[in-house]
């Protein structure tokens, strides 16, 4: 903590602070188009840093990862498109309030919580970075398996009616995510097409099975005339939302808290991060009903969560050369290229580029929160525009976002594809979010169980390396309670549902 | 002065890099190259095959070498088996489109898989580097050296489980290789790259492993680097011996080679053009600095050494894999 504000004002000087600013508003701007996710944007950064000073270099890639994580939210509420994976849960009440006419509010929460969760990873990761990596290296097969389950069993939660539309559509994603070459024996899955050779990738998943249903719903209204609401600058807003916004404090602890946690084992990325925090807070609430109709604290425990989750994910990657998400390995060969070798000595040798660097980190979360809220004024525009240039805007975002990824035509086929099936299942009910949170789990739970089963046959056994240990007996006893409560949950619902008929 | 030149830097650098982000490529045939030059990698951004890609084609744009830049394009997926099948399928032959090879990954997929690709479906332009694996074990293991993992194996059947970058990646081969070699059952488990296959090992989740020298390289400290797979020595870590030194039959054949290539069917008079200039550019000072800083190491060979080493790794690697092909 002391060198880290003995070399804070590093940060100050003013090319840095250029660098800073501009980063974190292209950020915000990258991370609202979809497809351009945290992880693409500092990817094609890294090679335009070669020729900057190394803390010039690292506060860019700093700077654009903390602002797309947030920017992502942005075309998540107003158009109903997560700019990327981390931003799933922000939309489910983001949207709904955007579409009641309170998009600036809705941003206003957004960017006020990202804010929130971003200086408290920001604080975990300075306070608390050696006793906390050597947790991470504690995360192996089993329990990565365990926290794939753990994500499954939110899956139930996140289908806005019936729990088990939301199981069938998780269950589809994961058998979708097993398209592909298995990744232990390399043998083809499910590969009838050419175009599914390199499996079905998140990121056009994401797109397709948001937006284009999206698309075709307001393809559906062109013909009719529909009221809607006159949507105008929200005056004198920012103070209230400030207010109200701090006023929820579990909220903003628990997506903290679970963003940060999550942030430090590696490999689980922030995509989970914001929809278990969701889930956590809504469980919480008292009115879990009104989750998923524009509930502000849906927004603010997605938010605050995947922004929490950016500190904590440098903790493995700065100390160990683990990286925590897929964007802190990106950052990684951001590093390498300056010569900076992650390892406990990067804080010995390099302690100036390194705490300039987390200080710009720090410095980047608040110039993301006051962009981000002068931006969301124009935010009533966006929602004021004629449906027939909005699904004009929306396709050219989605083949373009799906394209970018991979630069590949067979994504956006897959994305059209499984987008059609999504509006069909949407007319029956099912909700796009477990289906996207199947294809992220799917490999994850997949993969880490194969490989834990290998190790165990060699060792002690597939029964006691799965379920001994206190690390896995605390990630079951999580997915036990999680399932438990949601079947209470459901119980009590029945229980009210039928007092009120009677 | 000098204040506003690096803003002046920075604004350009940030200027350049959103028009790439949007940027385009294309164009015909005259003097080549005419426009910049798409390089498909076939993983994903910031794994070290694109972040070494990047450094040694960011001189390309220099009027001495290509005149124009190279713009890379990651084609990830199937442990590589997406982007080399696109290029061969889709790629256009006009030289406008390249790829970045890894040998032995390639060459053992297009012999394991039914790819569209093999030695002869690209033609070779040259070799930028060369990152032999090494044998490493957790910093607490009781193993200090390979008699003693081999031991423990003898006598443990199956138990010794080793983590690699994947399935028919160098690590793979140098797996298959040693295991061959010993006579001893030992248990493969393939990761998605070598930054959690290295990860497994450091966290002593698994027994050993072979990974990149490079990586093991800049990990040294939380492991034990037992042998190198390679022919002679590496200048990285000149203490540690290679398998040959020490009886085992493990020769190169398991060294990434990575380098630059074009697919088959594109004129000659741009394969010469290109495999004159390619070798010059990737020995240019401001690369091996580059190279050098980020702990990459360099191995430039010509087109023509290129093309003698891949005929004879498939030759060998048809060998080692038989009985492994899949449909």
């Amino acid at each position: 903590m002391g060198e880290f504000l003995q070399y804070f004002p590093e940060a100050l000087t003013f090319v840095n602070l250029l660098t800073l600013v501009l980063g974190v508003i292209g950020g915000l701007i990258l991370g609202a188009t979809p497809g351009l996710s945290p992880t693409m944007a500092v990817a094609l950064l890294v090679p335009f840093t070669f020729h900057m000073e190394p803390a010039t270099g690292l506060i860019l890639l700093g700077a654009v990862y903390t602002a797309t994580v947030a920017g992502g939210a942005i075309s998540a509420i107003l158009i109903n498109i997560p700019g990327a994976p981390a931003n799933i849960a922000t939309l489910l009440d983001g949207h709904p309030m955007a579409k009641q006419g309170k998009s600036q509010t809705a941003l206003y929460f957004c960017f006020i919580s990202s804010l929130v969760g971003g200086l408290f990873g920001m604080l975990i990761m300075v306070l608390f970075t050696p006793p906390l990596a050597k947790i991470a290296l504690r995360f192996g097969p089993s329990e990565m398996f365990w926290i794939a389950i753990f994500g499954i069993s939110v899956m139930a939660g996140l289908s806005s009616g019936s729990i088990i539309k939301g199981l069938i559509g998780g269950m589809f994603g994961l058998l979708i995510s097993t398209i592909g070459y298995s990744p232990l024996l390399g043998t083809p899955r499910f590969v009838f097409l050419d175009v599914l050779t390199g499996g079905v990738a998140i990121v056009p998943a994401l797109i397709g099975l948001f937006a284009i249903p999206q698309v075709f719903s307001l393809v559906e209204t062109l013909g009719r005339r529909i009221e809607r609401p006159d949507f105008k600058p929200e005056k004198g807003v920012l103070l209230r939302t400030i207010v109200e916004n701090l006023k929820m404090v579990k909220t903003l602890g628990i997506g903290s808290i679970t963003g940060s946690i999550i942030g430090i084992i590696p490999g689980a990325g922030g995509q989970v991060a914001g929809l278990i925090a969701y889930d956590q807070v809504r469980k919480f609430s008292r009115k879990p009903e009104s989750f998923g109709k524009g509930n502000p604290q849906g927004v603010a425990a997605a938010e605050s969560a995947n922004n929490a989750m950016v500190g904590p994910s440098l903790i493995p990657l700065l100390t160990l050369s683990v990286p925590g998400s897929p964007t802190a390995a990106v950052l990684l060969g951001g590093l390498l290229i300056h010569g900076l070798f992650p390892g406990p000595d990067l804080f010995l040798n390099n302690a100036q580029v390194t705490y300039t660097f987390i200080a710009s980190l720090v410095l980047a979360q608040v110039a993301m929160c006051v962009f981000g809220i002068a931006m969301s004024r124009y935010s009533y525009m966006v929602m004021s525009v004629p449906n027939l240039f909005m699904i004009a805007a929306v396709t050219v975002l989605a083949v373009f976002g799906t394209y970018s990824v991979q630069n590949s035509f067979d994504d956006v086929i897959v994305m059209f594809a499984l987008g059609t099936l999504m509006y069909i299942g949407r007319k029956f009910g099912f909700s796009p979010a477990p289906v996207v949170l199947g294809i992220i789990l799917g490999p994850i739970a997949e993969d880490n169980y194969l490989k834990g089963k290998l190790i165990a046959e060699t060792d002690v056994g597939v029964f006691s390396y799965f379920f001994t240990g206190a690390m896995n007996i605390i990630i079951i006893l999580l997915c036990a309670a999680s399932i438990g409560y949601s079947i209470y949950g459901e119980i009590k619902a029945y229980r009210k549902a039928k007092e009120g008929g009677i | 002065m000098k204040r506003n030149e690096s803003v002046l830097g920075v604004v350009v650098t940030l200027a350049v890099a959103m028009l790439v982000l949007f940027g385009t490529c294309g164009g015909a045939l005259a003097e080549y190259p005419e426009s910049p030059v798409s390089l498909v990698v076939a993983y994903s951004p910031g794994g070290a095959t694109d972040f070494q890609a990047r450094i040694v084609t960011m001189m390309a744009a220099k009027e001495e070498y290509l005149g124009q830049p190279i713009v890379i394009i990651n084609k990830p997926g199937a442990g590589g088996q997406v982007g080399w099948n696109w290029c061969v399928q889709k790629g256009t032959r006009d030289g406008y489109t390249m790829l970045a090879y890894n040998v032995p990954h390639f060459i053992a997929q297009s012999i394991v898989f039914r790819t569209k690709y093999n030695i002869r479906k690209f033609e070779p332009v040259a070799n930028w580097g060369a990152d032999p694996a090494v044998l490493i074990v957790p910093k607490d293991s009781p193993f200090n050296s390979v008699a003693d993992l081999l031991a423990y194996a003898r006598k443990n059947p199956g138990k010794v489980t080793m983590t690699g970058a994947g399935l028919y990646v160098g690590h793979h081969i140098a797996f298959l290789q040693f295991a061959k070699a010993t006579g001893v059952k030992l248990t493969y488990i393939p990761e998605k790259g070598g930054v959690p296959a290295m990860q497994s090992v450091v966290a002593g989740k698994v027994k050993a492993g072979f990974n990149n020298l490079s990586d093991a390289y800049r990990n040294r400290e939380r492991l034990k680097i037992l042998a190198v797979a390679d022919l002679q020595r590496h200048a990285f870590l000149p203490d540690v011996k290679t398998f040959k030194e020490m009886g085992i039959a493990v020769d190169d054949s398991s060294v990434n080679f990575r380098g630059v290539a074009f697919p088959a069917g594109v004129p000659q008079e741009v394969i010469a053009k290109a495999a004159d200039v390619f070798p010059r550019m990737f020995k240019d000072k401001k690369t091996l600095k580059k190279m050098k800083a980020s702990g990459s190491p360099v191995r430039v060979m010509s087109r023509e050494q290129v093309k003698a080493m891949w005929q004879e790794r498939e030759q060998y690697l048809k060998g080692l894999l038989k009985g492994l092909r899949k449909r």
